[in-house]
């Protein structure tokens, strides 16, 4: 049984001009200590997948429908004070921002303690304890001295540390990271990735890692989901989506990857921009820029199929029925 | 952190010497106080001789250096009107003021925060609409209007509470209190009551509205994605992270709390400082005025100083601004 299972997932946005789909039928699985990157441009619902899961849709956004397992319990529909115990106790969160993730008038030490008494029965002390040994964990230096001072005390890299040590305290199973390394430098980056995926390999902690760098997902994941538009577009292991992409998406998604040491004449290009959403086309989304579409493609949604490689792609491509074409 | 503290002492007695020459010269180029004090049938020898035993035919800046020394020694000279020294007018009066403003506070404080976070958290509850609706009130109507209306119900259609004066007060030393009896709690309930009205949703609309603010950070929800409780999130999290603006506007407020007493106190006939002053200024009892002027601005110099000290209690990114700089 998978750790994490989202069935039929669809995030609802009402407003004043209609209801906005934001996340539209996705599915997705989780096994133990597995790493699932979820890539996508801004907008494709990515963000809101990730935020339902951990239940806190921002409203007037809403779970419209589908369910979401964690080991195999609904969580979706959990009242807020039982969803707030899962919280932070078993499935942790990051945060693309490290230097607003913490509240800037508490020490990193209160506000470790603090996560750590809310969901155990350690006394303070041995909450303490922990925390120092968690700051050492995520490579703060000097722990036990750095266990009083603000955020503000610590450069941006150091907070995103900070950060994991909190989502991690508690031994989450999952860690909802949501573009981790996005607000930091370049070089702090590949630092961070590889301390979330050292941590989580240690920990036993699977990782939901939303980005749309794809180099990032490259490195960590193990497998990977593409998201255009609130859907899935294609699934599958890294090396299948990145190497033998199907889902024309997807495909030119790989070829906009700039790849040193590859003498590649153009970066290929998607022409248009991902539908808002409030137009988003009949049929699959993303026919109008798609160069392979058909007449099916503007009237029929595709869902998840089996593509002739090892990846599932929404693409009517890969529908026997129609492989005339 | 202690040379900004120096710094903010120094400013303030800046303010207060500016403040003490404004004073100065309102006593002094508003009438000739020698007119005021003798006939019109003196001569001119006299009134020489008057002026000398003043100090009056001093260089300017010798008259405003000794009225400053005696601003500082609490003297102001003789009130024109009573014919008795202006600080022991004010010290009689002071305390009726500073009790009705601590009330009055205490009162908006009180109320104001606690239904400010409530307000700002159930945004969309009708209780919150209903508690705006009424906030709206309480920030549109003037003081003088609140203050005759609750006299109109409380003490003139109920008679329940009294329409005037300080009721009982008890004398501890020099300071006389109307804490320690029914009768002075049921005096300074009205007044108190019309002067925090204010306050007291102006405080509340500015905690919703930070609440708000805090509400949308990515540190509360951060906070919430750790699974901390609404109790821990909502005050412990957010509403600390409000102080900062609600300490400065409450701090100024006190102050306007001293100022705006003057109305509240001549609707409720209050014997307070603002009521003093309001009578200096029918009869021109220009040193009552002076001293008047001198002492608000004390009050407010003195708010301001606690607060900016407060800010560093608040918020660490102050305390520690000189290590940031120092690359620390």
């Amino acid at each position: 049984m998978a750790l994490l299972e989202v069935r039929n997932l669809r995030v609802e946005f009402p407003t004043r001009r209609g209801v906005l789909v934001a996340v539209d039928d996705i599915s997705l699985e989780i096994s133990e200590g597995e790493v699932l990157g979820v890539v996508g441009e801004s907008g494709a619902g990515k963000s809101m997948t990730g935020s339902a899961i951990i239940g806190l849709l921002e409203p007037p956004g809403r779970i419209a429908g589908g369910e979401i397992r964690l080991e195999g319990e609904r969580i979706d529909n959990l009242p807020y004070e039982k969803m707030r115990r899962i919280r932070g106790a078993k499935i942790g969160a990051i945060f693309q921002d490290p230097l607003t993730s913490l509240n800037p008038l508490y020490t990193i030490g209160r506000q470790l303690v603090e996560t750590i008494t809310t969901h155990t029965d350690l006394s303070e002390a041995d909450a303490r304890a922990h925390a120092i040994d968690l700051l050492s964990e995520v490579g703060i230096p000097a722990a036990e001295r750095r266990f009083d001072s603000y955020p503000h005390e610590f450069s941006g890299g150091m907070r995103q540390r900070v950060v994991i040590a909190l989502a991690l305290c508690v031994n989450p199973r999952l860690i909802v990271a949501d573009e981790p390394t996005t607000a930091l430098d370049v070089s702090i980056q590949a630092q961070i990735i590889a301390l979330l995926k050292r941590l989580c390999r240690d920990h036993g902690t699977a990782v939901m890692l939303i980005t749309h760098d794809m180099g990032v997902i490259a490195e960590t994941a193990d497998r990977v989901a593409v998201m255009y538009a609130g859907r899935i577009a294609e699934v599958g292991t890294v090396r299948d989506v990145v190497k033998h992409a199907k889902h024309p998406y997807t495909e030119g998604l790989m070829g906009s990857i700039p790849l040193v040491g590859h003498d590649v004449e153009r970066l290929t290009q998607i022409e248009g921009a991902m539908p808002r959403l409030t137009e988003i086309p009949t049929g699959c989304a993303f026919n109008p820029r798609c160069p392979k579409a058909f007449d099916r493609c503007r009237t029929e949604r595709p869902d998840l199929l089996q593509t002739d490689g090892a990846t599932q792609a929404a693409c009517w491509l890969y529908d026997r029925e129609t492989a005339y074409v | 952190m202690l040379a900004y503290v120096i710094q903010r002492v120094f400013q303030s007695l800046l303010v207060m010497v500016v403040v003490a020459f404004a004073a100065f010269i309102v006593f002094n180029f508003v009438g000739d106080p020698v007119d005021n004090m003798l006939g019109q049938e003196t001569s001119a020898e006299e009134r020489e001789e008057l002026r000398k035993d003043l100090g009056l035919d001093d260089p300017f800046i010798v008259q405003f250096g000794r009225f400053v020394t005696n601003a500082v020694h609490g003297e102001f000279g003789i009130s024109y009107r009573l014919q008795r020294p202006v600080a022991d007018l004010i010290a009689e009066r002071m305390p009726a003021t500073l009790e009705l403003v601590a009330l009055s506070a205490v009162l908006a404080l009180v109320f104001g925060v606690p239904l400010g976070v409530f307000t700002g958290i159930n945004r969309s509850s009708w209780i919150s609409q209903l508690i705006l609706i009424v906030s709206l009130v309480g920030v549109s109507l003037p003081t003088f209007v609140i203050g005759i209306l609750l006299i109109y119900i409380f003490a003139v259609n109920m008679g329940v509470l009294p329409s005037f004066g300080r009721g009982g007060v008890v004398e501890i030393g020099w300071w006389s209190t109307s804490f320690l009896t029914v009768a002075g709690w049921q005096a300074i309930i009205l007044p108190a009551v019309t002067l925090s009205l204010f306050q007291m949703t102006l405080i509340l609309r500015l905690v919703r509205s930070e609440m708000l603010e805090v509400m949308r950070t990515d540190y509360i929800k951060f906070a919430r994605a750790r699974g901390l409780t609404d109790r821990a999130v909502n005050f412990g999290h957010a509403l600390r992270n409000t102080l900062v603006p609600v300490i400065t506007i409450v701090g100024l407020n006190i102050g306007s709390l001293v100022a705006f007493s003057i109305i509240t106190e001549t609707v409720f006939q209050w014997p307070g400082m603002g009521f003093l002053f309001i009578q200096a200024v029918g009869f021109a009892d220009v040193p009552v005025m002076a001293a008047y002027l001198v002492m608000i601005a004390f009050v407010f110099v003195m708010i301001n100083l606690i607060v900016d000290l407060l800010y560093f209690v608040v918020d660490p990114r102050l305390r520690a601004d000189k290590a940031v700089a120092a690359g620390n």
